[in-house]
C-alpha cells in the first residue's frame, strides 16, 4: 500500500471504504490485460456498492479477458482533502493503481447532482475535464446511466455515452476500442466507429445551433453519426448475465443485502415518473430464474437479507411464486426477505404478514398528489379508498406508523388539492381509530412533500417547474390544514430541486455552469452537508445563463428538445397524448390492461413486451 | 457444538476493517464457508460470536482470537481452510480448537511497533526513546468515560525494547492487554504529550502474540 495513503488512512472516517480488498473483488495481472478500465461512481462508497447496475456491469465488462474493470467511488471530505493534502490522485480499489494511468475512465450517472462529482473525479485522476483537451485516444471517458438520457448538460466532459443497457453495449464498446488501442487509431476515427453501435451517441459528431431566444434550433449529426440514437435494451433478462458473486463489502454500506431485479420497465406510466417511461418495455425474469439467483448469491455472499428490485413490485405476476420460492430457502435460515414498491391497491397483507414476521413498523405510499382529480391528471392510479382499505387491514394487524409521500407543484395542482393532502391524512387517522387493535400504542402518520421536478421523456418534460417561493407558499398552505396531533409534516426544501430541474433538462451550454459550480468547490452535491444553491446562482450569473430559462420555463410542444436525438423507446406522440390526458383529469389505462402503444415494445427486436 | 476459537491474522489492507464491520464480516464468512452459527435465544436473536480483543483500525495482528458456537457438529480441522477461503484478503484462520480456558484469562500482549522519523535519525530516537520509557511513571492525559483524566501507562510496560533503522525505531513490547487495558497507541500519545521532540511522524502496530498472567502463551 501507498506509504502516504498508509499514514491518511488511520485518520479518516470509515476508512475501509477506500482500501479495496472485499471478498469477492476481481483481481487480474495487468500485465495480461489490454485495457485498464476504472469503473467511476460518482459518489461515496457506500451508495455505489449499493447499485444494482454498477454490480452487474463490473462483472460483464470483468468478463472480457482483455479488460480488467475496477472500480472508484468519491471519497468523503475528510479523506478528499488529505488526499489533496498529500498529492494522492484518485486511485482503483483493486489494484491501488492512480485512474490516470487508465486507458478508460467509465461513469456510471444516475442522478444529475453528480454531475460536479464527475468532474472532481476527473480532476482526482489527473484527467483534462473537456473532451476537446483530450484529443489522443487514451484515456476514454464515457457515461452511461439514467441520467445519459439527457446528456447534454455533460456533453462537452464525455467523449461518449452509452444509452440504456449496458450488458452487451459496453462490451462490444471496448472491444472496439481495444482494437483502436492495438492497432493505433486516432481518438476521433475511434469515435466515428463506436457511433456506428446501436446506443452509443457520440456528442462531438452534433453540431447543436440556437435561435435568438435562446432555444435550440437544430441538431446536426455528422460523419455518419445516426440522427437518432436508439436506447439499447436487453431483450431476455433470463439469459442476460447477472452476478451471483457480487463483491460483498467488508463496511456497512446503504443497501447491504442481496438484490434481485425483478422485472425492468413499468406498466403504469405515472406522468411524472421518468423511470416509468424511460426503462421500457416491460421485461421480467422467470421466478424460477430468481430463486435460483437468489439462493446462489445468498450462499456466495453470505448475506442475511434479500430485496425484491422493480419499479413496481406488486405487477410482477409470479410474485407469490418467486415470494414462496424464496421463503422456502431464506425461512429456516433466519434470512429476510423485503419487499419495497408495494402499491396500495393490490397490496396483498397475507404476503405482508409472510415476511415479516417480527417487526410491524412503518407502511410508506407514494400517493403522490392529495385529490382524486389530480391523482389522475398524473395517472397515479391509486384511489382514496384503496389506500384506506389497506391501512384498515394494516391497522388491524398491527401496524401503526404510515408514511404519506406526495409532490406540490404537479401540474394542474390547485390549492383545494393541497388541502385534499391534510384532508386524506384526517382519514387515515379516522381509519386507524376504527381498525387499531391496540390503541394504546398510538399511531404515527407522517406526510412528506417534495417540490415536482419535470424530466426528459416523461409526458410532462415541457412543464414548468413552480418557483421555490411558491412551493413554500403551497408548504404553508398544508401546514395550516394539518390539524390533527398525530400528523407531522416533512417537507424537502425546493433549492435542490430548482437546481436538479435546470440540469435535468439542461442543454450543452449548461457545462460552463457545472464547471464554475465545481471551480468554486462543489462536489458531493446529493448530500445535504455539501450543496450549495448559492454557488449554482452565482455560476448560472456569471456563465450569462438564466436559471429560470431551464428549470421553469413551459416548453412548447413544437420546441427542439436538447435531449431529441436520443431515443427511449416511447415515442413523442405518446408522451404528447398523455399530457393531453393530464389536462382532461383523465387516466389512460395501465399496459395490463391495455397496450397504449407507446413504442417502446420495437425495441424488443422481435420479442413480446410484457406489459 | 460447544464453544469453539479461532485464531486468526488481520493484516495488509484488513487492518482497516473496524471491530463491528469484522464481527459482520466472520458472520458471513461462516455463511459463504457453509457453516451455521449457533443463534441466542430471546427477541432479537443475534450469532454467538465474540472477538476477546477489539483491534483499532489501522492496527496489524497476528494473534487474533475469537470464540463462536456452531448448530451442528463440524470436522474442525477443516474449519481454518475453509473459512480462510471465504474471507475477504488479509483474514487468515491460522487454528481452531475447543478452547480449554476463558477469554478473562489473557493477560499479556505482544506488540512490535514502527515509529517512522521523515527529517530525524534512527539511532538517535531509538537512545532517547530508551530513556524516555526507563523513567518511574509515564502520566498522561487521557480521555475516560468521565472526561478527562490522568493516568500512568507505565506499570502496564511489561517490557519494552527499540531497534534503530535508518529513519525509524522499531518497538517490541509487552504490555497488559487486560486490567488495565494498554492501546499500544499509547505508546506513541505519550511521546506526542511529554516528549514531543521524540514523538514520530507516523507510528503503526502489529499485535504478535498473547499470553495469560505467568506469561505462557495463551490459546
Amino acid at each position: 500500500m501507498d506509504k502516504r495513503l498508509e499514514r491518511i488512512l488511520p485518520r479518516v472516517q470509515k476508512p475501509a471504504r477506500y482500501t479495496g480488498g472485499e471478498y469477492n473483488q476481481i483481481i487480474k495481472d495487468k500485465s495480461k490485460v489490454d485495457l485498464r478500465l476504472a469503473f467511476c461512481f460518482p459518489d461515496t462508497y457506500e451508495i455505489g456498492m449499493s447499485n444494482l447496475g454498477m454490480s452487474i456491469l463490473y462483472h460483464t465488462m470483468n468478463s472480457l479477458d482483455f479488460v480488467w474493470c475496477e472500480r472508484a467511488f468519491a471519497p468523503w471530505g475528510d479523506m478528499y482533502e488529505e488526499m489533496k493534502k498529500a498529492g494522492i490522485p484518485l486511485y482503483a480499489l483493486e489494484s491501488g493503481d492512480s485512474l490516470k494511468d487508465f486507458d478508460v475512465l467509465a461513469f456510471s450517472i444516475g442522478y444529475e447532482m453528480a454531475y460536479t462529482t464527475v468532474l472532481d473525479m476527473l480532476d482526482m485522476a489527473g484527467v483534462p475535464l473537456r473532451r476537446e483537451d483530450r484529443k489522443e485516444l487514451l484515456p476514454l471517458v464515457f457515461a452511461g446511466g439514467s441520467a445519459a438520457v439527457n446528456a447534454e448538460p455533460i456533453a462537452d466532459f464525455m467523449d461518449l455515452f452509452v444509452i440504456g443497457e449496458g450488458e452487451e453495449m459496453n462490451n462490444e464498446l471496448l472491444t472496439l476500442f481495444r482494437q483502436a488501442k492495438l492497432e493505433g487509431w486516432s481518438k476521433e476515427d475511434f469515435l466515428v466507429k463506436a457511433a456506428g453501435i446501436e446506443g452509443v451517441y457520440v456528442p462531438s459528431l452534433y453540431d447543436i445551433d440556437y435561435k435568438t431566444d435562446g432555444t435550440l434550433e437544430s441538431i446536426r449529426p455528422r460523419a455518419g453519426a445516426p440522427e437518432k440514437v436508439t436506447k439499447r435494451i436487453v431483450v431476455d433478462l433470463d439469459n442476460a448475465p447477472f452476478p451471483t458473486n457480487p463483491i460483498v463489502p467488508s463496511t456497512e454500506v446503504v443497501h447491504d443485502r442481496v438484490n434481485l431485479e425483478l422485472f425492468r420497465g413499468c406498466v403504469r406510466g405515472c406522468r411524472f415518473c421518468q423511470a416509468g417511461h424511460i426503462y421500457r418495455p416491460i421485461r421480467a425474469k422467470k421466478p424460477e430464474t430468481l430463486i435460483k439467483q437468489g439462493i446462489e448469491t445468498l450462499k456466495n455472499t453470505g448475506h442475511q437479507d434479500v430485496t425484491l428490485l422493480s419499479l413496481s413490485t406488486s405487477d410482477y405476476r409470479p410474485l407469490e411464486q418467486l415470494c414462496d420460492g424464496l421463503l422456502e430457502y431464506c425461512e429456516s435460515r433466519s434470512i429476510g426477505l423485503s419487499l419495497p414498491s408495494l402499491r396500495a391497491d393490490n397490496f396483498s397483507m397475507e404476503l405482508m404478514e409472510k415476511l415479516q414476521k417480527v417487526r410491524k413498523s412503518g407502511l410508506t405510499f407514494a400517493v403522490e398528489g392529495g385529490s382524486q382529480r389530480l391523482r389522475d391528471a398524473i395517472n397515479k392510479n391509486v384511489t382514496q379508498e384503496d389506500l384506506l382499505n389497506t391501512c384498515a387491514i394494516a391497522f388491524a394487524g398491527g401496524w401503526n406508523s404510515v408514511k404519506l409521500y406526495y409532490m406540490l407543484g404537479l401540474p394542474t395542482e390547485t390549492d383545494e388539492d393541497i388541502v385534499g393532502i391534510a384532508e386524506m391524512a384526517n382519514q387515515v387517522l379516522h381509519c386507524w381509530r376504527e381498525n387499531a387493535r391496540n390503541k394504546n400504542r398510538g399511531v404515527k402518520i407522517t406526510i412528506s412533500t417534495s417540490c415536482f421536478i419535470p424530466k426528459p421523456h416523461s409526458p410532462f418534460q415541457w412543464e414548468e417547474q413552480i418557483s421555490k417561493e411558491e412551493y413554500l407558499r403551497r408548504v404553508n398552505l398544508l401546514r395550516s390544514s394539518i390539524t390533527a396531533r398525530n400528523v407531522t409534516y416533512n417537507w424537502h426544501d425546493a433549492e435542490t430541486s430548482v437546481i436538479e430541474a435546470a440540469l435535468s433538462r439542461g442543454d450543452r451550454r449548461m457545462s460552463s455552469v457545472i464547471e464554475e459550480v465545481w471551480r468554486q468547490g462543489g462536489r458531493l452535491e446529493a448530500w445535504s452537508d455539501y450543496f450549495s444553491y448559492e454557488r449554482w446562482e452565482g455560476a448560472f450569473s456569471k456563465c450569462g445563463l438564466d436559471m429560470g430559462f431551464y428549470a421553469s420555463r413551459e416548453r412548447s410542444v413544437d420546441e427542439l428538445l436538447p435531449w431529441d436525438m436520443i431515443d427511449v423507446g416511447v415515442r413523442k406522440a405518446h408522451l404528447i397524448h398523455e399530457r393531453e390526458q393530464c389536462y382532461a383529469s383523465k387516466l389512460s389505462p395501465d399496459c395490463r390492461k391495455q397496450c397504449s402503444a407507446c413504442g417502446a415494445a420495437r425495441l424488443m427486436r422481435g420479442g413480446k413486451c410484457d406489459g | 457444538m460447544d464453544k469453539l476459537r479461532l485464531r486468526f491474522k488481520k493484516t495488509g489492507r484488513a487492518v482497516y476493517i473496524s471491530h463491528l464491520d469484522l464481527m459482520q464480516t466472520m458472520q458471513r464468512a461462516f455463511s459463504r464457508a457453509g457453516y451455521e452459527l449457533k443463534y441466542s435465544e430471546g427477541f432479537n436473536p443475534h450469532p454467538q460470536i465474540s472477538i476477546a480483543l477489539p483491534l483499532s483500525v489501522g492496527t496489524a495482528s497476528l494473534c487474533e482470537i475469537m470464540d463462536f458456537k456452531l448448530k451442528e457438529e463440524a470436522d474442525i480441522s477443516a474449519i481454518p481452510a475453509r473459512l480462510t477461503a471465504a474471507l475477504p484478503e488479509g483474514i487468515e484462520v491460522a487454528d481452531c480448537y475447543e478452547p480449554r480456558r476463558k477469554a478473562a484469562e489473557l493477560k499479556y500482549l505482544r506488540v512490535a511497533g514502527v515509529f517512522e522519523y521523515d527529517e530525524r535519525d534512527g539511532e538517535q530516537m531509538a537512545a532517547a526513546l530508551r530513556d524516555f520509557y526507563s523513567a518511574g511513571e509515564i502520566v498522561i492525559a487521557k480521555k475516560t468515560k468521565r472526561g478527562m483524566g490522568e493516568t500512568d501507562i507505565k506499570p502496564a510496560i511489561r517490557e519494552i525494547s527499540f531497534e534503530a533503522k535508518e529513519k525509524s525505531a522499531e518497538l517490541e513490547a509487552v504490555i497488559s492487554a487486560q486490567e488495565p487495558t494498554l492501546n499500544p497507541e499509547l505508546l506513541a500519545q505519550a511521546l506526542r504529550q511529554l516528549a514531543p521532540d521524540l514523538a514520530p511522524d507516523f507510528a503503526k502496530f502489529t499485535r504478535l502474540e498473547i499470553y495469560d498472567k505467568n506469561m505462557e502463551l495463551f490459546r
